[in-house]
């Protein structure tokens, strides 16, 4: 059955992202636009997952869990995670490769932790928008040993992307899909891009405010809605 | 040195019209890895880099660095000069290459150490 999908949505967690992106929110949007599966993908972060999972239950929108990635070259891999367990290890490595800098809220913006709520109940002290200390290759290594998925994200854009970066997808690379952003065209991308065929392309909002997630135009096919058959059918 | 001497010595283009351009240039960074300028521009460095997202700016108000050049007359993206205005940033355009761009400016600020 045919699924309607954004797998890469920012909450209030992101700094650039809207505070009002809130658990709620974008459960309530994802809901109105019609969609059946919705990650949310933060930088560096899983911090708000468990709020965006315990708000959506009893709705019918599933969420993943995620988070936005940005490996030493810089390059954004949307990571998805069997469960909220297995993303916030992910997000214990990602910490855990970054020298302590704090945020600047005035510079960046807020990095709110939110409740199923939407209330505030705290902020991620440190920088969430920089290069974590860990290389593509050993990046997608270790989402896969969580049990998750990695896909380049936002490949053609000319920045954070793994095209920008390293001028092309290394055949090493554990990955079969790659993301393209909401206004790409794939027949002209390809052209510009010969030799990446070969890959699945799926196209996610990357939203950052209400307004950017997706309608229902980016379709996966699943036996049945869950993570489990989702990260199965991505990591093939 | 200052970032409208920069701007002269580049024969550059100011690119931003709101800002200040009596910045004190003390030096010159060039890396286009953000994270990398993060933790390693200086105050009153002018910063050379390929890199034209919007991020730039932030990155620029987080270092200090006196100005952003972007060299091999690359585009700008208008959301980028625009959030540049609004933060108090100069970008400057050059058609230079960032190597000649960080000569002409090392020359620059010889001569000036050595007329003190």
């Amino acid at each position: 059955m045919r699924y309607a999908v954004d797998l890469h949505i920012h909450s209030a967690l992101s700094p650039c992202a809207d505070n009002d992106m809130t658990p709620n929110n974008i459960i309530n949007m994802a809901s109105l636009k019609g969609l059946d599966i919705i990650a949310v993908t933060d930088h560096n972060s899983a911090g708000n997952v468990n709020a965006f999972i315990e708000c959506a239950a009893g709705s019918d929108i599933l969420i993943v869990p995620g988070m936005e990635l940005e490996t030493r070259e810089e390059v954004h891999l949307v990571c998805l995670f069997p469960d909220e367990k297995k993303a916030l290890e992910m997000q214990e490595i990602v910490y855990g490769s970054m020298p302590y800098m704090p945020n600047r809220e005035d510079i960046f913006g807020q990095q709110l932790l939110l409740d199923k709520d939407d209330s505030i109940v705290g902020s991620a002290e440190q920088m969430l928008v920089r290069a974590a200390d860990i290389g593509i290759e050993e990046a997608v290594k270790i989402v896969r040993s969580l049990g998750g998925v990695a896909i380049p994200a936002h490949v053609d854009r000319n920045s954070y992307s793994i095209i920008s970066n390293l001028g092309t997808v290394p055949d090493s690379l554990e990955v079969s899909y790659l993301e393209i952003s909401h206004t790409c065209n794939t027949q002209d991308f390809l052209q510009s891009n010969p030799g990446l065929e070969t890959y699945n392309f799926i196209r996610n909002s990357d939203a950052h405010r209400l307004g950017d997630i997706l309608e229902r135009e980016s379709y996966i096919e699943l036996d049945d809605k869950s993570v489990h058959n989702l990260i199965d059918k991505l990591r093939a | 040195m200052v970032v409208k001497d920069v701007a002269s010595v580049l024969n550059g283009k100011l690119r931003t019209t709101e800002v200040n351009t009596d910045r004190n240039v003390t030096g010159v960074y060039v890396c286009d890895l953000l994270s990398w300028v993060m933790s390693h521009a200086r105050k009153g460095d002018v910063w050379v880099t390929v890199h034209t997202h919007l991020n730039i700016v932030a990155v620029a108000l987080l270092t200090e660095v006196s100005c952003i050049v972007i060299p091999e007359g690359i585009d700008i993206e208008e959301s980028t000069l625009k959030k540049a205005d609004e933060e108090g940033i100069n970008i400057i355009s050059s058609d230079l290459s960032a190597y000649e761009v960080c000569c002409r400016i090392y020359d620059s600020l010889k001569a000036e150490k050595e007329s003190k």
